[in-house]
């Protein structure tokens, strides 16, 4: 199994052990044309990441009088303009970020396991129309939803609070299918098989034999999930109006929206942008390896 | 499986659909109710009488096709349906065509630095829509951008990248930057899954790298471009973070920018939540049809292909 961090399978055939001894030009041991592509690729993939590092560091004036790549002195003083913002709520919106991504994710990977599970593991009536009616949730765009969901929301009295954020985004369809997939490969049935022959229920067969198995999979419908989450914007944008309760992505907007009055709070934003792209680029170095979106391509051959 | 297995399976008849309850109730709830309920409201009106004033003079009543007919009409949605499709004929075909060059790449023999060049490109996938379209906005923002910094120090002239055509290529680029590290290793994931074997033929009739690409590689991962480009029509037509967040950088974003961001000024600026709904319906309609329809060409195209 391939993840992210990639594969570096098997030597390719033609560069035998002999010809490093031979020492050919430069030309004939590099491939020129794709390494260079690719560093062109990687710099206009983090030219904007650089800038807003940059630009993190510079003081009001010094954001529209020195050259763009110039770092500024700046850094401290935003930092502390940000916590200052309105009694810190850019913290707190950061806080409720990681609260959304997280438990929703958390949630959603187990709603996907035991779906994924009772689908790939099970022969019962019923069970591909199920399947299918979930998956046509993937294609259900947003936006015929998020409308629909906000009036119902409001009948319940549950809007502009953290479920209504939280509540739609528990069921993810394309988690299920991922977890059924990753179930049916990893979770053998003579092994369900003997669970039974002991003795076990089905539930206890599940989490004791079939979860830990199914715990790489879980991994990457949960980091797709966080992801999904975390850059969300319509859902809580339409949902929420209370301020305290908002995520990072919708907290940015809002002051962007002010600093379009008064340029002063440019900095604030972009202080504020630099430290929102930091956690998710932090998750992704620290598990980029745990991450085997191999399951996506495989989903694609079936 | 054997038959013992499968008599047990069907012995333990409770425990499946116990196992899909949670995921069902939340489907109802969140998924086909909230589908359910816009389809109900589009068919919906007020219904004002009198002055409109105190209590009962607002009435819901059916309104049959009458927020359909009002909707198609409506030259807002049609300008915005316009200006995504032009945004889309960008964006879907740079994007899908940038990733599946660097997967190539990648792929290639004796290339060099790819755990970094992979992460960097993959990197803005980690980067939300709204951040991106911050970041880039400020770029192109003339008195912060570095390339109006640059051409106005060579004496070119600087274009408003903010209005006009070139907001479309800036729109355009938002999500092509966004979204070509998924695709790629979305496809290179599935270049990696081609045996060797397939390619040691090839090779030794001596076909150069550039042919065993086009020849072998191309059609061995047609699936899963086949794939990336469905999602990306979807999620293209829906597109609405980038303009919304545009929008305070610059004047030439209207409200009425994309159909989405028309839906929810109806909705929610307006009011009018059974004209939204109709709108949303329509959206969600002609998502479909463009994306099935694109399926179902592509997969004539490979049964034809396979056929020959």
């Amino acid at each position: 199994m391939s993840s992210l961090a990639v594969p570096q399978a098997e030597p390719v055939a033609g560069s035998t052990p002999g010809t490093d001894r031979d020492r050919p030009p430069l030309r004939r041991r590099i491939a020129l044309v794709p390494t260079v592509t690719l560093l062109l690729g990687a710099l206009y993939c983090l030219l904007p990441v650089a800038w807003v590092v940059i630009a993190a560091t510079k003081s009001g004036r010094e954001l529209f009088s020195t050259f763009t790549f110039l770092p500024g002195t700046g850094f401290a003083d935003n930092v502390r303009d940000l916590n200052a913002y309105r009694d810190g709520v850019y913290w707190q919106w950061m806080g409720n970020s990681a609260l959304y991504a997280g438990l929703g994710a958390l949630l959603s990977a187990c709603v996907s396991a035991v779906s994924g599970y009772a689908l790939a593991v099970y022969r019962f009536r019923g069970r591909e129309t199920l399947f299918n009616v979930l998956l046509a949730g993937v294609l259900m765009p947003p936006v015929i939803l998020a409308v629909p969901q906000y009036l119902l929301l409001a009948q319940a009295d549950l809007t502009d609070s953290y479920l209504s954020v939280l509540l739609p985004q528990i069921l993810s369809p394309y988690g299920v299918y991922l977890a059924r997939i990753y179930a049916a490969a990893a979770v053998p049935a003579d092994v369900v098989e003997a669970g039974r022959m002991d003795g076990a229920g089905e539930w206890r067969i599940f989490t004791r034999v079939a979860l830990p198995m199914m715990v790489p999979g879980l991994v990457t419908v949960f980091l797709f999930q966080f992801v999904a989450i975390w850059n969300n914007f319509l859902l809580p944008y339409i949902m929420l109006s209370d301020d305290e309760k908002f995520p990072i992505t919708l907290g940015l907007f809002t002051l962007l929206e002010q600093g379009a009055n008064s340029p002063a709070l440019y900095t604030l934003v972009i202080t504020g942008a630099f430290l929102a792209v930091l956690p998710l680029v932090a998750l992704f170095l620290v598990v980029q390896r745990f991450w085997s979106l191999d399951l996506l391509s495989g989903a694609v051959k079936s | 499986m054997n038959s013992t297995a499968r008599r047990r399976s069907y012995g333990v008849k409770g425990a499946p659909y116990a196992f899909l309850l949670p995921a069902t109730v939340l489907f109802a709830l969140f998924f086909a109710l909230p589908v359910g309920y816009a389809l109900w409201l589009s068919f919906r009106k007020v219904k004002v009488s009198g002055l409109g004033l105190g209590s009962g003079a607002r009435t819901e009543v059916w309104a049959g096709l009458e927020n359909y007919t009002d909707a198609l009409s409506d030259s807002e949605l049609l300008d915005g349906a316009l200006r995504v499709l032009g945004y889309g004929c960008v964006v879907v075909p740079v994007m899908l065509g940038l990733a599946l060059l660097f997967a190539l790449m990648l792929d290639s023999e004796k290339v060099r630095l790819t755990p970094f060049t992979r992460l960097a490109i993959f990197l803005p996938y980690a980067v939300p829509g709204v951040v991106a379209a911050l970041l880039w906005g400020f770029l192109y923002l003339p008195d912060v951008s570095p390339f109006h910094f640059v051409l106005d120090r060579l004496g070119l002239p600087r274009p408003d990248l903010l209005d006009g055509g070139p907001l479309y290529l800036a729109l355009s680029n938002i999500a092509v930057w966004g979204g070509t590290g998924f695709n790629m290793i979305v496809i290179y994931t599935s270049l990696r899954a081609i045996p060797a074997e397939v390619y040691e033929a090839a090779r030794l009739d001596g076909a150069t790298p550039l042919q065993i690409a086009l020849r072998i590689k191309i059609p061995m991962v047609a699936p899963s471009l086949v794939l990336t480009f469905f999602f990306s029509i979807i999620a293209t037509l829906q597109v609405y973070n980038e303009p919304t967040t545009l929008k305070p950088l610059t004047n030439s974003v209207s409200t009425t920018w994309s159909p989405l961001m028309k839906v929810y000024r109806d909705a929610f600026g307006d009011g009018d939540i059974h004209g939204a709904a109709a709108q949303a319906v329509i959206i969600a309609c002609v998502t479909l049809l463009l994306s099935f329809g694109f399926l179902r060409a592509a997969n004539r195209r490979q049964k034809q292909e396979a056929a020959r």
